[in-house]
């Protein structure tokens, strides 16, 4: 085997995930347009972008909840789309998701709601599913909040106990939306932290999709950019720090105005305020 | 033009109401279908009997209560007209187990479970809860759904029978301790004309398909809500009102078919 057919061969058996011209439309309005990704196995990515880009949509048809109108996504050799019910939730019991505000159900206590998904699919005895429990809780730091109820954990805790909840079944892979939303710097560092740590301990890809573009930089292998649907940049978070692409510079520098404009689009400012010419 | 406007309209809304019914018809038969799981599970639906049957007693008993003392005092103001305070006891419990016990109980029903479901399912909803479970590969049907439907279904028929109870305790308070009705003909009049299977099966029959109706509606109604704040207040009324106007309808319909004329 020539080394360049070798090396294509062994990137392409470690992809986890693999996206090939997506498609996708809320009835005629087009969200996503033809985007192309590759998620290697053990790697951290973030797709990035400002708000409406279609990076939560992108993630919904990764997770299978979403019927692309073109092309695919296929994780671990599957294409998702395609997949029964029933495969669907075998592949889903393969991964994990963190939602914007953690999603922790609300009539469960903290123990509850982490060992939810080892009740639900798996015959472990109470003793082990507490034992593990605990130790999914001790990897975030909150083994103490146990017997709380969601109502009681501040927006921080309650992202944290719901990344242990995520990783409860080691998932092969994570999906994180929007993670560091509304946290205090330490949280964030926290979370940022936590994330990585998690990836690497339990082997798995993760991908995050957010706005914070500086925690996001510290943590992540490689960036996806991402505008009005289709893929604006992308490469290590070196490549992004240093990429002179105006989109990629007025987002990693938090400018006003550049590609994405401050003003939505309007009639004319002078007849909206009824002055004469 | 507004004519062509306003047929566009009406033709819209009825696509959309027909619409509803359809998604609702699935709706109702994948919670059917997924009922077994619940079964399995039965603890879940232990649960749900308590927030929903359980904590619905107090009202329930507390209205029986005072519904049949007024049915006490009118039906002694009447009968005393043809000399026969002594069939009040009859008159108090059938008016209760026909008619008052499943229709008012399944009223209160609605109002105080039914809204708390369709409230705590959009809830869900809105804050992703029942997305989250979907990617754990739960089945939000069966593990939420399911169980509430079923104890909704369970606890009506207790309730009504609550309800049926305590008015009759209230009719007999009113009627035998404070006016002095003869409480041998109070007590022997009732259990002589009251017949098992004729008026107390019926009367269970009746509460049996409100808890059917006021259950699946409140659970549709949550599951379908916009998962905002104002959806989800959309919705709890929804419940309230459709509920309540589906019990008085099938009310009628029940009555005309279990007493309609024949007796």
């Amino acid at each position: 085997m020539r080394p360049l057919r070798l090396w294509v061969h062994i990137l392409s058996s470690s992809a986890l995930v693999e996206i090939r011209d997506l498609n996708f439309a809320y009835d005629k309005r087009a969200v996503l347009q033809g985007i192309n990704m590759t998620f290697h196995k053990g790697k951290l990515i973030a797709i990035m972008g400002s708000s409406g880009c279609g990076k939560t949509t992108l993630l919904r048809h990764i997770g299978g909840a979403l019927k692309p109108t073109k092309g695919y996504v296929k994780v671990d050799g599957k294409i998702m789309h395609e997949l029964s019910q029933d495969g669907l939730y075998e592949m889903r019991r393969k991964m994990g998701m963190l939602f914007q505000f953690g999603a922790l159900f609300t009539d469960m206590s903290v123990y509850d709601n982490v060992a939810f998904q080892m009740r639900e699919h798996t015959e472990l005895p109470e003793e082990l599913i507490h034992d593990l429990v605990m130790m999914k809780l001790h990897a975030v730091g909150l083994r103490g909040t146990y017997n709380l109820m969601p109502s009681e954990l501040s927006g921080g805790m309650a992202r944290r106990v719901a990344l242990a909840r995520t990783v409860a079944l080691d998932p092969m892979l994570i999906m994180y939306d929007e993670p560091f939303a509304g946290l205090d710097p330490i949280s964030l560092t926290v979370v940022g932290d936590l994330i990585r740590r998690l990836n690497d301990a339990l082997g798995a890809t993760s991908v995050i999709v957010t706005h914070d573009v500086q925690e996001s930089l510290k943590i992540v292998d490689y960036v996806y950019f991402m505008a009005g649907g289709v893929i604006v940049a992308e490469g290590t978070p070196d490549e992004i720090r240093a990429s002179d692409k105006e989109f990629v510079h007025q987002f990693v520098h938090g400018e006003m105005d550049g590609p994405v404009p401050f003003h939505y689009p309007g009639g004319d400012y002078r007849q909206d305020l009824n002055l004469r010419a | 033009m507004s004519v062509t406007k306003t047929i566009s309209v009406i033709g819209h809304r009825s696509v959309n109401a027909v619409w509803r019914i359809g998604v609702a018809s699935r709706f109702f038969t994948l919670t059917l279908m997924h009922s077994g799981n619940g079964f399995r599970r039965y603890n879940l639906i232990v649960k749900e009997l308590f927030s929903t049957g359980v904590m619905s007693l107090i009202i329930i008993i507390v209205a029986g209560l005072f519904v049949g003392m007024v049915l006490g005092l009118q039906g002694y103001e009447t009968l005393k007209r043809y000399g026969s305070e002594s069939a009040l006891g009859v008159m108090v419990a059938l008016g209760l187990v026909r008619e008052l016990g499943p229709v008012v109980a399944a009223l209160l029903f609605a109002s105080r479970a039914g809204s708390a479901m369709t409230a705590e399912i959009g809830l869900m909803k809105a804050t992703e809860q029942i997305s989250a479970m979907e990617l754990m590969a739960v089945n939000p049907i069966a593990r939420i759904v399911a169980p509430r439907f079923w104890a909704g279904v369970i606890s009506m028929p207790l309730l009504a029978a609550m309800f049926s109870a305590a008015g009759i305790f209230g009719g007999y308070f009113v009627g035998v301790v404070q006016i002095g009705v003869d409480e041998g003909s109070f007590w022997s009049q009732m259990q002589a004309a009251v017949d098992f299977k004729h008026d107390i099966l019926n009367g269970v029959l009746k509460s049996f398909v409100f808890g059917v109706v006021v259950t699946a509606i409140a659970l549709f109604e949550g599951y379908d809500a916009p998962p905002t704040a104002e959806g989800v207040s959309g919705a709890t009324t929804r419940t309230v009102v459709t509920s309540s106007l589906a019990i008085l309808m099938l009310d009628f319909v029940l009555t005309a078919m279990m007493f309609g004329g024949n007796e």
